[in-house]
């Protein structure tokens, strides 16, 4: 049996070790940051298919505090640890020579591993609350690593976009805590069965939600992650794009959604046609970019567009296409990122009209940036394509068939897109491409291209989880959403 | 009179200088009395840094970076989030339960006894260590920026939330 | 009635993140917002003549129950205090460091970042 606070000791109880001694050892942030995600890794593998309650100091449920691992927990743990040991294993020769402090560099990023880590596994509002803030504390830190103009301007629009979305969420748990009289999610959402409806609970949930949308950047409040995701150094540019949106934004979405309010047709309705909207704004001014990180990001907006559709749709099927697309979007939005990254790392660029002709001096991160861009824009072998067709085929199997068509106009912009980049960057060249500063060009160094063989890899065959979805790694998953309040209630609690 | 010319007056530098112990001392028995009075590890934390703050003002910055060092203090932080993790992590070797109080405890009414809540003690130092010199570093990291320029920003607070308990 | 008092100081530190150019004006805004919220957290758990949530010796259980102040929203607030430390010394070393790279406090000059 895994002991789940292992997965809150271990990065926290690193990030703090790790300034201890590494003023006299210079090595020791290095090993110990990857060998710490691996082991979380590891763990994180191991979690795979249980379920679990675990009680903290040996307090009873509505009263103590609790950890809960469910299927949904599990798919997250697993995309968090899997994402930050290849951003680990990326940042030993990034950070090396873009940045200085490596201690600082390592210990921030295990406190944002850890933070996220708590987030997915608690069962209690105001400890997903604390978890929450300490990921983003640490984020906020961490894109505002290189102290340069830019990164700080960014820092400190995402601190203030990310703070009054945290004291929203703060009012509405104060709220609950006093409509209700208690902080388990499980305890509060048998409460809110038993009493009648009123404006309170409809103006918590408008309250929460808007908190959680502003961390999750959906489009009303998406303006925060286009400056902060590229002014991030690129690991955690790949971290922050493919893993914190998700943990302390959409998770919670979910998790809220599903398992404390209750799903009905209006919050259906609400999520589906702000995922349209997102979707379609962010992929339109994604093509106006040609900042390459930029562009990633605002493709980001789009993209966590299609995962809020799939939730939004309700059937079995949509909620499948949602968490599969969220998976795939981890994995090859990360890839772009850390390709974006070493690209920067060796061109010293991030304009795309600046470069051109990769891929006769980078073959692997051509290589890898190819995958990404296919798989993202929905090219049959690659798994971006089987969750955008479950999405689709949700949409038209619920009766929204005018959602299922913006999706298609979303993904075709997307192609275009992406395109675009492939061709500007790679194949093609851009207009003010100078052809002797680009003639010395290396391949990154090697424990650069593991994670990103690594990655383009799992970018092919992920479509292959799809097999057997029934007893796989989204079967679970499926059934903790679709069970809806009561099973969750009865999981925890135990009545 | 060399002395006069860095920090303040003579007048604080000799009250500071008979006042710094006992402000210590009382931060010291409000850490270690929190289980059973108000205050605990993060009032007393306050009042350590408070204290150093104190002599900051009243000496001048590098009387104190020369004592103490924002390596030191660094380390200290480091070192109270550490012991509090290791502290909730042995109850998992002692009873298997996380953050379990596995020390022996008595029941408080009547005599109040120092001795008497198991870990919470113990917590509580960590906690206080943690805060005072976090909070310290804060201090100097935000007012004395010239010093340490090259040295981006402090690490931040983060596991004070635990304090709660 | 006290309740919609928390939530008009919280408007007001809405507006004035939202509305002032200045950053020590928006920095100032959050700390309202946040001090909203912990004032509502902290009367929520006020009772009036309320006595400390210890049990004494001799003491009835019912006559605690009914008297004695709800203990939870205390700790929270300590909480989330703390974290509001945490975040406001991060803003404010972010602030003087954009200070030093800008020479200014206003927002509406600081525009590297566009699109």
């Amino acid at each position: 049996m895994v002991n789940l606070p292992l997965f809150i000791i271990i990065p926290l109880g690193v990030a703090f070790f790790i300034p201890m001694v590494s003023r006299k050892f210079k090595w020791v942030p290095d090993i110990l940051g990857n060998l710490t995600t691996f082991i979380l890794l590891l763990l994180s593998l191991m979690t795979l298919n249980r379920e679990y309650v675990y009680h903290i100091g040996g307090w009873r449920a509505p009263f103590g505090i609790v950890l809960v691992l469910d299927g949904l927990s599990c798919l997250l743990l697993i995309i968090i640890n899997l994402i930050s040991f290849m951003a680990t294993l990326f940042s030993i020769e990034y950070i090396e020579k873009r940045f200085t402090s490596k201690l600082r560099y390592y210990s921030l990023f295990l406190l944002m591993v850890g933070g996220m880590n708590g987030t997915v596994l608690s069962g209690d509002l105001f400890n997903l609350f604390v978890f929450m803030e300490i990921a983003s504390i640490a984020s906020y830190a961490l894109v505002g690593f290189g102290c340069g103009s830019s990164e700080l301007e960014a820092s400190f629009k995402y601190l203030v976009m990310g703070n009054v979305g945290s004291l929203f969420i703060l009012y509405a748990i104060a709220l609950i805590y006093g409509k209700t009289g208690s902080l388990n999610i499980a305890d509060v959402a048998r409460i809110l069965k038993e009493i009648p409806y009123d404006n309170l609970i409809g103006f918590v949930f408008v309250l929460i939600l808007t908190g959680f949308m502003i961390k999750a950047a959906l489009v009303p409040f998406h303006s925060w992650l286009p400056d902060a995701h590229p002014s991030a150094p690129a690991p955690i540019s790949a971290m922050l794009s493919g893993v914190v949106i998700k943990a302390i934004g959409v998770y919670v979405i979910i998790r809220i959604v599903y398992n404390l309010f209750g799903f009905n047709q209006i919050i259906s309705n609400l999520i589906v046609y702000m995922g349209v909207i997102s979707m379609i704004i962010g992929v339109t001014l994604a093509l106006l970019q040609w900042d390459l990180k930029r562009l990633l990001a605002y493709s980001s907006i789009s993209q966590i567009g299609y995962v809020f559709i799939g939730i939004g749709l309700g059937s079995p099927f949509g909620i499948l296409g949602g968490l599969f697309h969220l998976f795939n979007h981890s994995l090859f939005k990360s890839l772009l990122f850390l390709d974006s990254g070493s690209i920067e790392y060796q061109t010293g660029t991030r304009d795309l009209n600046k470069m051109g002709l990769l891929y006769k001096k980078m073959p692997i991160t051509s290589f890898s940036t190819l995958c990404g861009a296919l798989s993202i824009s929905g090219i049959p072998p690659f798994n971006g394509f089987w969750s955008k067709l479950i999405i689709i085929l949700a949409a038209i199997k619920s009766g929204r068939p005018i959602v299922g068509l913006w999706i298609v106009i979303g993904s075709i912009l997307g192609l275009s897109l992406f395109t675009k980049v492939l061709r500007y960057s790679i194949y093609g060249k851009g207009e003010k491409f100078e052809k002797e500063k680009w003639e010395n060009l290396k391949e990154v160094p090697e424990t650069m291209c593991i994670p990103l063989i690594i990655l383009s890899i799992l970018c092919i065959f992920t479509g292959l989880l799809l097999i057997g979805m029934e007893n796989g790694i989204f079967g679970p998953v499926i059934d903790v959403l679709n069970g809806g309040v009561l099973k969750y209630i009865n999981k925890i609690i135990g009545v | 009179m060399n002395n006069n010319e860095k920090g303040m007056s003579i007048i604080v530098k000799t009250v500071t200088r008979w006042i710094k112990g006992f402000i210590f001392l009382f931060g010291l028995s409000i850490v270690l009395f929190g289980h059973l009075t108000p205050g605990g590890g993060f009032p007393g934390g306050v009042i350590f840094a408070a204290t150093f703050i104190l002599i900051t003002l009243a000496f001048g910055k590098e009387y104190v970076l020369k004592k103490i060092g924002k390596t030191l203090a660094s380390e200290l932080d480091s070192l109270g989030a550490l012991l509090f993790l290791i502290i909730a992590t042995l109850g998992i070797y002692f009873s298997g339960i996380f953050f379990s109080n596995f020390i022996e405890k008595t029941h408080p009414t009547g005599n109040f006894k120092l001795f008497s809540s198991g870990i919470i003690p113990l917590c509580n130092i960590s906690i206080g260590m943690k805060v005072g010199s976090c909070l310290f570093m804060i201090f100097i990291i935000v007012s004395v920026v010239r010093v340490i320029f090259e040295d981006g920003k402090g690490k931040l607070i983060t596991t004070e939330k635990k304090d709660k308990k | 009635m006290i309740y919609y008092l928390c939530f008009v100081l919280f408007l007001i530190g809405l507006y004035g993140v939202t509305c002032k150019k200045n950053i020590v004006k928006i920095i100032l805004g959050l700390c309202i917002m946040e001090y909203s919220v912990n004032l509502f957290l902290i009367l929520l758990g006020y009772r009036k003549n309320g006595i400390p949530p210890i049990i004494n010796k001799g003491m009835e259980i019912n006559e605690f129950y009914n008297k004695a102040v709800d203990p939870l929203p205390q700790a929270l607030v300590l909480t989330s205090i703390v974290i509001g430390l945490g975040i406001l010394s991060l803003m404010v070393a972010i602030a003087i460091r954009l200070y030093q790279r800008y020479g200014t406090f206003d927002i509406t000059e600081m525009k590297k970042l566009k699109g």
